[in-house]
């Protein structure tokens, strides 16, 4: 479908820039204006030029260090829910009943984790996971290990990165099988009457199908997992010690716990500018896919 | 989902073809799948399943030692709920925002959507992208100046603030959402309106909506689980008149000294609205969440 050109679009944009405009800019605005200034308190503010930036991003500082750590943390943590997620999601696509009833059951189900409130799946998992009165955690120490998610800082990752893989494996799921549903009966026809195996019809048909919605899942994963905030500051408050403090939660300590606004902010900029980036790149891949499915429809 | 419609359209056609596709799918692994959709299932449902249980159970047997069900069902815990307004309010408080919230997000992105879908025009790309940024941006960053920008203007701790806050990420996605569903609208229709004699705001409403009705849905749906399940802004932009049940939550578990089965039961009831806006749309969630672009 090929678009007309008409610059008075604009006046259909125009709301939507505005109140985006309203709840982006004008907060990211103040956020530069408290990254280049000190304050000793009593709204006095300095100019501090460049420094906490420079500070930021030197691994030898105090707030350098810091930063690098949480930075991967999130990073590893992001790594290890993709390489779970995205595979467990497939697979549990692929098994998704044909029709009838079954169906939207299982449909309703696999959303349910992701519609409860963040802090209530951190609430859930908190308890599900204690070894006194949480079932998990019970049934772990009953095997003869001994786990502990406020003590030991691996039980604690193993708690977070399963929890994630209940929260939100549903959602690449549901994408895939979208993607399933978009592919015609008569690939698979096709493919039968070829004496396709299994693993042919999954490598050349179904995986090239769901490229698209795959890409969808993974960006959306990316980002939100690299953003984590609410659970695991529900469940280990970041600890124990440093272990599970991510950038967000960092962040979090850094403005509202110590009001220490111009390190937060200089913060809350590099760790903007990092996802803008990574988002320009799935973007970009994005669209140059679908322009090659044009090219390729057409 | 259309295939539920394509199952049906089928049932006309010899059904062979599409059974015996099916077959050659799914072979003899019938059982494989079943046991790896069962096995999920299990694993999804089981936490959800110890919180409900818990929520049933008197603090005396929560403590005393594990219980795979109530020994003796108790509703105590749902009643001090229902009947404390500092408990019920928060409900009351969150849902406002949230159904403020989709309804600013699914009026402010319909025309947009339909620009994205209609026209191309100067930035057009760039204000696209500009706008997916804002659905990734972490709100951890946005906390502090959204506290001091909704203060400044006076809407700090109103429903407003959070409604708007959450504009940041929903009206991004629904403007997404939307503009996949429109653009599988062909062009014609708004053409032979046009020449029907339909002004533009007419066709709009009495045709061009109807026609991506389910699009519309779908993108509600979404703005209203996303405003639902966030609570860091949610949080730091209300202090006591529009808390959200969420942070009374976490409140209450620290002054009463960790009420497990209250904490339950209130978590239990913020599952209730998810699980019934589900319902609603399960024949539209899977292309939902492929944002209408499959």
């Amino acid at each position: 479908m090929t678009k007309t050109v008409n610059n008075r679009a604009w006046l259909f944009v125009l709301p939507v820039f505005a109140i985006v405009a309203f709840s982006a800019v004008l907060p990211l605005m103040t956020v530069v204006n408290y990254s280049v200034q000190d304050t000793f308190g009593n709204n006095q503010f300095f100019w501090n030029g460049i420094g906490w930036f420079q500070e930021l991003l030197d691994p030898s500082t105090e707030l350098g260090g810091r930063f690098f750590d949480a930075l991967w943390r999130t990073l590893l943590f992001s790594a290890i829910i993709l390489m779970i997620e995205v595979p467990l999601g497939i697979a549990v696509a692929l098994s998704m009943p044909r029709e009838g009833w079954p169906v939207a059951l299982c449909l309703v189900l696999m959303a349910l984790p992701l519609l409860i409130p963040w802090n209530v799946v951190g609430t859930i998992w908190q308890v599900f996971a204690r070894s006194d009165i949480g079932l998990l955690g019970w049934i772990v120490n009953h095997l003869g290990i001994d786990y502990n998610y406020t003590n030991d800082s691996l039980d604690a990752w193993v708690t977070l990165v399963v929890m994630d893989v209940w929260h939100w494996t549903s959602l690449v799921a549901l994408l895939c099988y979208a993607g399933l549903k978009s592919i015609p009966d008569a690939y698979y026809q096709a493919a039968r009457i070829d004496g396709a195996s299994r693993w042919a019809i999954f490598r050349t048909i179904q995986l090239p199908k769901m490229r698209r919605v795959l890409l969808i899942a993974v960006l959306l994963r990316f980002m939100d997992s690299f953003m984590i905030y609410t659970e695991p500051f529900v469940i280990t408050g970041g600890g124990p010690g440093n272990a599970t403090t991510f950038l967000s939660i960092d962040l979090v300590k850094l403005a509202l716990g110590q009001f220490d606004l111009g390190k937060a902010a200089a913060m809350s900029l590099v760790y903007n500018l990092i996802i803008l980036a990574i988002c320009w790149l799935f973007y970009t891949v994005m669209t140059n896919v679908d322009a090659e499915r044009e090219r390729v429809e057409a | 989902m259309t295939g539920t419609m394509a199952v049906g359209a089928s049932e006309t056609k010899p059904i062979a073809a599409p059974m015996a596709a099916n077959r050659a799918l799914s072979g003899p692994r019938v059982s494989g799948r079943v046991v790896v959709m069962t096995l999920y299932l299990l694993f999804l449902m089981l936490p959800i399943y110890w919180l409900l249980n818990m929520s049933l159970k008197t603090n005396m047997e929560i403590t005393s030692g594990l219980t795979l069900w109530p020994r003796e069902i108790t509703f105590d815990n749902y009643v001090k709920i229902f009947t404390d307004a500092s408990w019920y309010s928060g409900y009351i408080n969150s849902l406002t925002y949230v159904v403020i919230n989709t309804v600013l997000s699914i009026s402010f992105a319909l025309p947009a959507a339909y620009a994205f879908s209609r026209y191309r025009f100067l930035g057009d790309k760039h204000l696209f992208f500009w706008l997916l940024t804002n659905r990734m941006a972490p709100p951890a960053v946005f906390a502090l100046p959204f506290f001091n920008l909704y203060s400044a203007i006076g809407l700090f701790d109103t429903p407003w603030a959070v409604a708007l806050a959450h504009c940041l990420f929903n009206v991004p996605l629904a403007v997404w959402i939307l503009e996949g569903f429109m653009s599988g609208v062909p062009r014609e229709i708004d053409e032979t309106a046009a020449i029907d004699g339909y002004s533009f705001p007419r066709f709009f409403l009495k045709i061009f909506m109807p026609l991506i009705a389910s699009g519309i849905g779908v993108a509600a749906f979404f703005c209203f689980m996303f405003s639902w399940v966030e609570l860091l802004l949610a949080r730091t932009l209300t202090s006591v008149n529009a808390k959200p049940i969420a942070a009374t939550m976490t409140r209450t578990i620290s002054a009463a000294g960790m009420d497990w089965g209250l904490l339950a039961a209130a978590g239990v009831l913020t599952i209730v609205p998810g699980a019934l806006v589900i319902w609603f749309v399960r024949n539209y969630i899977a292309k939902g969440f492929a944002l209408g672009r499959v």
